[in-house]
């Protein structure tokens, strides 16, 4: 590197901006058209896509869009919807994932081999092989709730959450961690006399921050973002979540104002969570690549 | 292994149970439940008892065929040609509707001929619409596998370099990974239409002579269409995984390398692609079998069409287990799938293992 002269060096930086700066406008102008889209008149956003106007605030702006997209369809709801749907699902899988992978690295116990590898042969499982028969058996499972005793769980939150609380990633990437903590620790405390619980909230879990982030980071993506389940086991309104909810803006004299601002509702702040945690999301895919 | 860390059945299932309990209820026992089904007509709802009815699934989709039509002669033994001079054909339903002489093709439709001399090979199948499906996604697989590890893998190598501001960049081609790929899906159907953007940004790019065109609705270009915006919306995502297998890489080799006098294709050729080895397998594994998921864009950008040129198998599996209720069919795609999935796998496995 030291070796080149600092003319050329110059124009050797500045080309490798430019090249960066190309790809980087191909990735990001879709997202940028749509967020000026949604606050353009339908009329002005078409004649816009012919030239640079797309892509900037120019016009005839305002928040009509939103307001006709809120009153189209029950948006505050169905963005309700995601966010419990997405919440509940995150704590209780890293929860359960965290425990399940617990007793697999901490525990002796007999079944526990098999068990594990159980686990992760469902990795290459992919969900779209499963939605099928998955439908019929959610379609027959009972359940006790405050009106008694019923059998289905189509359109509910239930039918939502249950089923995605654990997966072999979460538990496997739980595993991986817990490997690499020393020993020595968990032993030192079990001597003491605390119970694994204890050991579980006192001394793992605290130490657990990186990979709980990660976790928590893939299966937020993986949930806020679900489609092809609640569009086979939601029917009802009140139920739906958030992508789902776009059915209501497929008309056949499409309205794209409107629909770019039900996108902008519904990315926007997924996008800003990203951009502030940017670090903790890519780490979270790099390490879904350590396992192979 | 200390005296307290011996065996703790009790604890050990406790903690376990929660979790594997959820998963094996859900996502072991339907796949288990999808080969059992593949072999009955259950329905979703229906007020029949479920049948048993052996392989009759898996007949009904995967029966094909290759017809032999001789052209038709005269009473002279002469070729009927029509007035372009081509030869004339018997139709395809005289040998495929109630024909005692061929019971095989009974119910069997054309998918497509092609001419060997004067004589047709007419391939037909009983679900014609099921292999089309398996068709446009090996296709999708054997575009988009490749072309988005190499690209994800070129992405990776320019945001490897020490710059200032690199991160911004990183975080910029990431973005897409991010963004749900149902609101991808509709956003590019708008950039995909008539008067759509990409469109208007081609007839600019050409001073005009670009006519512009119906990338979805146009048979020809609807799947090619898909496949580039799948691309653009995951490549990030493999980007972070090979970067994570370059920053593996020590820092001394390249410098060896450097010593020895080596170009920089030569440190990418005997270093940098050496070190990629188990990266590469991940990226193409996981590239593969998110690739013959393949159904969000299909569903929002064009319901499988036109002509069935973009339905996928998994929005067969869908349209059947779910639209039509017919949960043993769409078990059967299931199954048929994930035994591809399965098979390209250790395909995969099997051609980049060690040697």
């Amino acid at each position: 590197m030291a070796a080149i002269t600092s003319d050329n060096h110059g124009l050797r930086l500045v080309t490798r901006y430019v090249v960066l700066t190309l790809i980087a406008i191909i990735f990001v102008f879709p997202l940028i058209f749509m967020v000026m889209s949604s606050f353009k008149p339908d009329l002005q956003l078409l004649r816009d896509t012919s030239g640079i106007r797309a892509f900037l605030p120019v016009g005839d702006i305002s928040l009509n869009n939103y307001v006709a997209a809120f009153e189209r369809a029950p948006v505050a709801l169905f963005v309700f919807n995601s966010v419990l749907v997405t919440g509940v699902t995150v704590l209780l899988s890293l929860l359960l994932c965290s425990m399940a992978a617990f007793s697999f690295v901490f525990l002796q116990w007999r079944g526990r081999n098999v068990l594990l590898s159980i686990i992760i042969a469902t990795l290459i499982v992919p969900f779209e092989t499963i939605a099928i028969p998955l439908l019929l058996l959610v379609s027959k499972l009972p359940w006790i709730g405050f009106d008694g005793f019923t059998i289905g769980w189509l359109n509910s939150y239930r039918v939502q959450i249950i089923p995605w609380i654990a997966d072999g990633l979460t538990i496997f990437l739980f595993v991986q961690f817990f490997k690499d903590l020393p020993r020595d620790l968990i032993e030192a405390s079990r001597v003491e006399g605390a119970s694994w619980w204890q050991i579980y909230t006192k001394v793992v879990m605290p130490l657990s921050g990186p990979v709980i982030a990660t976790a928590a980071i893939l299966k937020f993506l993986v949930m806020y973002n679900q489609y092809l389940w609640p569009l086979i086991v939601v029917q009802e309104e009140t139920y739906r979540p958030v992508m789902v909810g776009l059915q209501y803006f497929f008309q056949l004299n499409t309205a794209w104002g409107e629909v770019m601002a039900y996108l902008t509702v519904i990315t926007v702040p997924v996008l800003t969570f990203y951009l502030i945690l940017q670090r903790a999301f890519i780490a979270s895919i790099a390490s879904t690549g350590v396992k192979g | 292994m200390a005296s307290k860390l011996t065996t703790s059945n009790r604890a050990g299932w406790g903690f376990a149970l929660p979790g594997f309990g959820l998963l094996a209820l859900f996502i072991v026992v339907p796949f288990f439940f999808a080969f059992f089904l593949s072999l009955t007509n259950q329905r979703l709802i229906s007020p029949n008892p479920t049948e048993f009815v052996g392989l009759d699934n898996y007949r009904d989709l995967l029966s094909i065929s290759v017809l032999s039509i001789p052209p038709e002669r005269d009473d002279a033994g002469q070729i009927i040609r029509d007035d372009d001079g081509e030869p004339t054909y018997a139709r395809v339903r005289t040998f495929t509707r109630n024909n005692p002489d061929f019971p095989q093709y009974a119910g069997m439709r054309e998918w497509f001929r092609w001419h060997s001399g004067d004589t047709a090979k007419v391939v037909v199948a009983t679900d014609v619409v099921f292999w089309k499906s398996l068709r446009n996604t090996l296709m999708f697989v054997l575009v988009v596998a490749p072309v988005q590890g190499a690209l994800a893998l070129g992405l990776a190598l320019l945001i490897n370099q020490r710059l200032r501001g690199i991160n911004v960049f990183r975080t910029i081609y990431f973005m897409p990974v991010v963004v749900s790929i149902v609101v991808v899906s509709l956003l590019w159907r708008f950039l995909y239409a008539d008067d759509g953007l990409l469109n208007n940004i081609l007839h600019a790019l050409s001073f005009g002579l670009f006519e512009g065109r119906d990338w979805l609705g146009d048979e020809n270009t609807a799947l090619g269409a898909i496949k580039a915006m799948s691309i653009w919306q995951a490549v990030g995502f493999h980007m972070v995984i090979w970067l994570s297998g370059l920053q593996t890489i020590s820092p001394t080799l390249y410098e060896v390398a450097s010593i020895e006098g080596a170009s920089k294709w030569q440190a990418f050729r005997y270093v940098t692609w050496p070190g990629l080895r188990n990266t590469a397998v991940l990226v193409l594994i996981v590239i593969t079998m998110q690739a013959f998921a393949l159904f969000a864009q299909i569903d929002v950008m064009t319901n499988g069409g036109p002509l069935d040129s973009t339905t996928t198998v998994v929005f067969q599996a869908v349209e059947r287990g779910y639209g039509k209720q017919d949960i043993s069919g769409g078990s059967t795609i299931s199954v048929i799938l994930f035994l591809i999935v399965l098979s390209i796998s250790l395909i995969q496995r099997y051609l980049t293992r060690e040697k």
